[in-house]
């Protein structure tokens, strides 16, 4: 019998960049096949070209064993493709039903009937006329998963599922995708998290650098082997936190709470939190509950004119502070998004040194002392091994891990006395994500308070001394790394825990 | 005839050209499209509307003309603000400039010539209602561009056809990653709205005041752009802030008839800072502007 889908050949370059080239795939019915690789191994791009996004430059897709050229997703859809995005192609403005009314024929209240049948026979319940603003990450994928559900797929596409979900979740999220499974429906189903796909995964096609590596049954071999096909060498060892003295308290929050004016915004409620020299406490918790409000406020982009005790550094109550005030007392903050918070992607990477480290005689009398800022650059790129053409080149030409290294490095550099970090390795290749989690790990053993705010629980875990969970703008007691679990966190994220 | 039945007679017609101009842009803007132009597309259908009109004694080749030369500008925005992705507030800008020099040129020959205005129509038993009968005694534009709020209303929220368009403006690479082809429907929208826009001038240089004057839309296009974003993108909204336009101007013609002591500059100036001063009031709710806002307004899209 001829596959359901086959790739011959297929690739595609961007510019200057190859994202794909030569990859040959085979995806049959009633099977879950995993597209492992690490960020900007061509998975994305792949997934695009199955799903009619994007063309191919050269090879053929094949459907059933017909060739196919395959213009739009629309033709996708036509033969029976769903797709799930990472970022999801929801409208925020629309309820759930619009949304589905947007691609799948029929009348609304046939619509809601159909979302709530499917809801029930695969544990994927969504109320149909919610606005879809006011849904949690984890409904918005359900609601997804439905809409494709709704055009009764063969093939059906999840790009990194999971990296949304709380650990529960993601376990009633494999409940739901094996009863596809078993109703005959095929599944591609990318990440970059091997455990997961050990457990899921029927069969797995690894990818690096756009080619394809290794097609093999992840339930044979160990999660370290699929790692060392995944990345071209072994994995770096984690580098765990040994227990010392602490100092006396950084940065402390108290009973703060902030009301947001912003309806597609999340509400602080009684946040508190206390951080000690030579220590690193980590916000758990999926994005989307509080953390770029819990940021802003540490940060001192949102400033509380009526409440300046609720924030204190080194004891000094700054909660009416603004940043760059707050830096001034030895606050360093790196923001989540790097491109246009953290650098500007226009300029050099010694123009955006200047932006925050300009404090550090680089600029004198109100004039920029370029050979100074030229050496901080280039110091920064020299000691945190940042692979750049040089103090000149634009932020915005880094990959991900080289400019976050940067970043981090030019923040490390002004040796704060307290550093935020907010999703420290997102969209960061796994070398370069293991060097910013050592000198996170360095930095507190140098004295320094450090709060992380992360999704990823496998990381909190690694480098930090306690966590607490953001869950709905409300922050969990603290709990100490050694003494909890990955359950016990998770519990907390879907705010179960009492 | 009393005072208040004078405002009921004159506000729907003094609110028509702004609402026909401010329906095609709610459109125009719901896709994502930013049109600053509407002003001189106004200019440029009321003077084509006019020349058609006088030279041809049919009012429909007039509309039909103007809607014709609105689009056809629009088409012009569209080539640069979507086929080259130019700066939309620049394009607009550029374009309404455009529009307000042909329309001089156009409308030149003709200056202070005057049309017969077109008969009324009245609403059996309604329009025999005391004081408010006024009401339903209207050309038949009036009535026409009532229905068509309806009916873009009941399409904007009702109808699959209404998702799209806000789909692709809330959302551009989401719709195009569903298969929507979010340039052409942005063309779409933008023709849309610059027909509505000649229209919209056809109605004022023809049916509300029929005589040539150059310059007579008087920022009126501007009024219109103001209140697609101050009625929030809401079809109800702007209805009610034209209406309140169509409302103070006559008011403030009445204030200078019965010589009230202001200077008449001030009162002409009213309708324009009152219906910006309520309209601001509307849209200072924060919930309401962030749920209706559109969220691509004004940024290029590519492929």
């Amino acid at each position: 019998m001829a596959p359901l889908l086959q790739l011959s050949g297929v690739s595609k370059r961007y510019g200057g960049v190859q994202a794909n080239a030569g990859i040959d795939l085979r995806v049959d019915a009633g099977t879950i096949h995993a597209i492992l690789g690490e960020n900007g191994a061509g998975k994305s791009t792949l997934m695009k070209l199955i799903y009619g996004v994007e063309r191919p430059d050269e090879g053929q897709v094949f459907w059933q064993g017909q060739a196919v050229a395959l213009s739009s997703p629309s033709d996708a859809r036509r033969l029976g493709i769903g797709m799930v995005f990472q970022h999801f192609s929801l409208f925020e403005t629309l309820s759930v039903v619009q949304n589905m009314a947007l691609i799948v024929p029929g009348s609304k209240a046939e619509l809601a009937t159909r979302i709530r049948d499917l809801g029930a026979a695969f544990g994927l319940s969504v109320d149909p006329q919610a606005m879809v603003h006011s849904l949690s990450v984890g409904e918005r994928q359900r609601v997804e998963i439905i809409r494709c559900l709704l055009l009764n797929p063969k093939l059906l596409i999840l790009d990194e599922p999971t990296s949304v979900l709380p650990p529960q979740s993601v376990a009633l999220l494999f409940d739901t995708l094996r009863a596809l499974r078993a109703k005959g429906m095929a599944i591609l189903f990318i990440s970059h998290k091997l455990e997961e796909i050990r457990e899921l995964c029927d069969c797995a096609t690894i990818l690096r650098q756009g080619r394809v590596t290794a097609r093999l049954d992840p339930r044979q071999g160990t999660a370290h082997d699929l790692a060392t096909l995944m990345i071209g060498r072994p994995m770096p060892p984690p580098v765990h936190p040994t227990p010392h003295g602490l100092g006396e308290e950084r940065l402390a929050l108290t009973a703060l709470s902030f009301a947001n004016e912003d309806p597609f915004g999340v509400s602080l409620k009684d946040v508190s939190l206390s951080v000690r020299g030579g220590e690193i406490l980590g916000i758990a918790g999926i994005s989307g509950n509080g953390q770029q409000e819990l940021a802003a406020l540490i940060s001192g982009e949102i400033a509380l004119k009526s409440s300046a005790s609720s924030v204190t550094l080194m004891s000094h109550p700054v909660g009416d502070l603004g940043a760059a005030a707050r830096r001034k007392r030895g606050l360093a903050f790196v923001p989540e998004d790097r491109l246009g918070r953290g650098a500007v992607p226009d300029m050099s990477l010694a123009d955006n040194a200047l932006l925050t480290a300009h404090s550090r005689g680089l600029v004198q009398n109100g004039f920029i002392n370029r050979k100074a800022e030229r050496a901080f650059t280039a110091e920064c790129i020299t000691r945190f091994d940042v692979r750049t053409a040089g103090p000149q080149a634009e932020a915005g030409s880094l990959s991900g891990g080289n400019l976050q290294k940067f970043i981090m490095g030019r923040e490390m550099m002004l040796n704060p006395s307290v550093l935020l970090v907010a999703q420290p390795t997102w969209g960061v290749d796994i070398g370069a994500a293991s060097e910013i989690r050592q000198r996170l790990v360095a930095m507190r053993n140098a004295g320094a308070a450090i709060v992380v705010i992360s999704e990823e629980i496998d990381e909190l875990f690694e480098i930090c001394d306690r966590l607490q969970v953001l869950h709905k703008g409300h922050l969990s007691p603290s709990l100490d790394v050694a003494a909890t679990s990955v359950e016990q966190i998770g519990t907390y994220m879907i705010g179960a825990a009492a | 005839m009393t005072i208040l039945a004078f405002i009921l007679a004159g506000t729907l017609a003094a609110a028509t050209p702004l609402l026909l101009a401010a329906l095609g842009e709610l459109i125009t803007e719901r896709a994502g499209v930013l049109n600053l132009g509407i002003e001189g597309m106004m200019a440029l259908g009321a003077a084509v509307g006019f020349v058609v009109t006088y030279n041809t004694h049919a009012p429909v080749l007039g509309f039909a003309a103007a809607a014709l030369a609105g689009l056809a500008l629009s088409l012009v925005f569209a080539m640069l603000a979507l086929g080259f992705m130019a700066n939309q507030v620049a394009a607009g800008l550029a374009i309404g400039v455009l529009g307000l020099g042909l329309s001089s040129l156009i409308g030149k020959p003709l200056e202070s010539q005057t049309l017969d205005a077109p008969a009324k129509l009245a609403i059996p038993l309604l329009a025999d209602l005391p004081v408010i009968g006024a009401l339903f005694e209207q050309d038949l534009v009036v009535f026409l561009t009532l229905a068509l709020a309806v009916v873009i209303w009941a399409v904007l929220n009702h109808s699959k056809l209404g998702l799209i368009i806000r789909a692709v403006g809330e959302n551009p690479s989401a719709a195009r990653a569903l298969g929507f082809r979010v340039l052409r429907i942005r063309l779409a929208a933008v023709a849309f709205g610059g027909a509505m826009a000649g229209m919209a001038g056809a109605y004022a240089s023809t049916i509300y005041t029929p005589l040539w004057a150059d310059g007579m839309i008087a920022g009126r296009g501007w009024i219109a752009v103001a209140l697609v974003v101050f009625g929030t993108w809401a079809a109800g909204r702007i209805v009610f802030g034209a209406l309140l336009f169509g409302a103070l101007s006559l008011g403030g013609l009445i204030a200078q008839a019965a010589g009230v002591a202001l200077p008449s500059q001030l009162l002409a100036s009213l309708p324009y800072g009152v219906t910006i001063l309520m309209l601001a009031v509307i849209s200072s709710n924060r919930r309401r502007m962030r749920l209706n806002t559109v969220a691509s307004l004004g940024q290029p899209f590519a492929g």
